[in-house]
């Protein structure tokens, strides 16, 4: 009986593959049966097929959350990485912008952040396209996250490698190009996955300044229609379809550049 | 070679770690730094490479002295070769672009002709098939080997090993040693810290013994070995060759 349930590498591969399987069947009709259990207590009255007239909403919301989330992904890294940097210069004025952003960013709530990104800056600066604005707040948020997480994949690079750097006659910036971040990367990769995921999910903020992407067109939805979950569940799948080619893609450039230190 | 080390002082967080360390040598070839571990031997030699910078004093090199600038500690960096005592290899780099990593960005070849000057270096040290290995994949002497490689790579006007096979078991640093012996037969100058006793003796053709942040004892190595001056060589030479 215990040998169904436990891994072990004396079994023969076949018999593995097979426990592995009932295993993993085992857990998906738990997780089925709780959810199955608590919806049939429900007492809805479920209208799908209203809500499926609305499904081109939830295509253009799905696709523009996507296209912002690709977009603030990329700012995001950006900054992320000039912040971290920032943490290593010499020159003060970057590294004490590079602290109060991240400390500023990290302590105040993104919803915070994007009104006054919005209302009070865009307003002042007379910015006038709010995807733009959107994405920008959603990049200065993300990337005080992610310099904190290249920070740490710079720290954990050992003192002998900068030191074999130096002693071969790298400039620091080489330094830092052909040694630091390469190894520093390799680090970061699992935490930037889920920072990035984070990030995905965070952009449905930015539907308190009207932009129409995912979640701000779901819940326009389920007020016309009177009809909640059916709005909400495709909402969730939305976003699954949007995050697991994330977990993928990060497992498998992980195997790719992997080497031992 | 010409070395002149004046009046060196060190001291981290305040503890005194060299004390005027002073060495004139008109002609030294293969100088050997031995003494007790925190004697001051590794911080000297990485004055020497440029990688610290001392409080008081200052080195020449064939009349040249570093100057504690930026600009031009880097030049004097380029052009030395340091191996340390391990982990000096780059882990996400395979042997052969760790060699051409320098060559390329600090000593302006283009990547074809660092790459084929890199595998002259590999076939001569018979490395040639580990070229295109990540440092994981090699043993420790191998990784000290391909080290040494790319330290001459670069063809240094001088050498730095600072305890080159501390961190590898007998058969390994034997291997290590004869790469040492031969590079230094090839004519090129070095100094070497280590713990090897019969090599020192055997490839030194000056030796210094540091103790306690200062100089104790310097010489051609024959006469160190076999007419130490001081009580304290004496008894240094005596506690390492006991077994």
């Amino acid at each position: 009986m215990k040998r169904l349930f436990f891994h072990d590498t004396l079994k023969k591969r076949r018999l593995l593959v097979v426990i592995q399987f009932f295993n993993w069947a085992l857990v998906f009709v738990l997780v089925s049966a709780i959810f199955y259990f608590s919806f049939s207590q429900l007492d809805t009255h479920w209208n799908w097929s209203l809500v499926y007239q609305y499904r081109h909403n939830f295509i253009a919301g799905w696709l523009t959350t996507l296209w912002i989330s690709l977009a603030a992904l990329s700012l995001s890294t950006f900054l992320g990485l000039l912040s971290a940097l920032g943490y290593r210069t010499s020159f003060l004025f970057w590294r004490y912008l590079s602290k109060l952003y991240v400390e500023l960013i990290r302590g105040t709530p993104l919803l915070v952040q994007i009104l006054i990104f919005w209302y009070v800056i865009g307003n002042a600066i007379h910015l006038e396209n709010r995807y733009f604005a959107g994405i920008l707040a959603l990049s200065i948020f993300s990337g005080a996250y992610i310099s904190e997480i290249i920070r740490a994949g710079i720290e954990s690079i050992g003192k002998s490698q900068l030191e074999s750097a130096q002693a071969i006659g790298l400039t620091r910036r080489q330094i830092d190009w052909y040694v630091v971040l390469p190894q520093a990367l390799r680090q970061t990769l699992p935490p930037l996955a889920g920072q990035f995921v984070s990030l995905i999910k965070d952009s449905s903020l930015l539907s308190v300044i009207s932009i129409s992407e995912f979640t701000f067109n779901a819940q326009e939805t389920a007020s016309a229609t009177y009809s909640n979950f059916e709005c909400y569940i495709p909402l969730a799948v939305g976003y699954l379809l949007l995050t697991l080619p994330i977990s993928i893609v990060t497992r498998w450039l992980e195997t790719r550049i992997r080497y031992e230190t | 070679m010409k070395l002149k080390l004046d009046r060196i002082s060190k001291s981290f967080q305040g503890n005194p770690v060299l004390n005027a360390v002073s060495i004139d040598l008109e002609q030294v070839h293969a100088l050997v730094l031995i003494g007790p571990s925190g004697g001051g031997k590794s911080t000297l030699l990485r004055i020497i490479a440029g990688l610290e910078i001392p409080e008081t004093g200052s080195v020449e090199i064939n009349g040249d002295p570093i100057e504690y600038e930026e600009s031009s500690l880097l030049r004097h960096r380029r052009s030395i070769g340091t191996v340390f005592q391990s982990y000096n290899l780059f882990p996400h780099l395979t042997a052969l672009d760790n060699i051409t990593l320098p060559l390329c960005k600090v000593h302006g070849q283009t990547s074809a002709i660092a790459k084929e000057n890199a595998m002259q270096i590999l076939t001569r040290l018979h490395l040639e098939s580990h070229a295109n290995k990540r440092p994981a994949e090699l043993s420790g002497g191998q990784r000290q080997r391909i080290a040494i490689a790319r330290a001459i790579a670069i063809k240094p006007r001088l050498l730095l090993f600072d305890e080159p096979t501390s961190a590898l078991d007998p058969e390994m640093t034997a291997e290590v040693l004869d790469l040492i012996k031969e590079v230094g037969d090839e004519g090129r100058d070095f100094i070497l810290v280590t713990h090897e006793m019969g090599f020192a003796r055997r490839i030194a053709d000056q030796v210094a013994l540091l103790a306690e942040g200062r100089i104790v004892e310097s010489g051609p190595v024959a006469q160190l070995f076999e007419q130490p001056q001081t009580d304290r060589t004496r008894g240094f030479l005596a506690r390492v060759l006991k077994y």
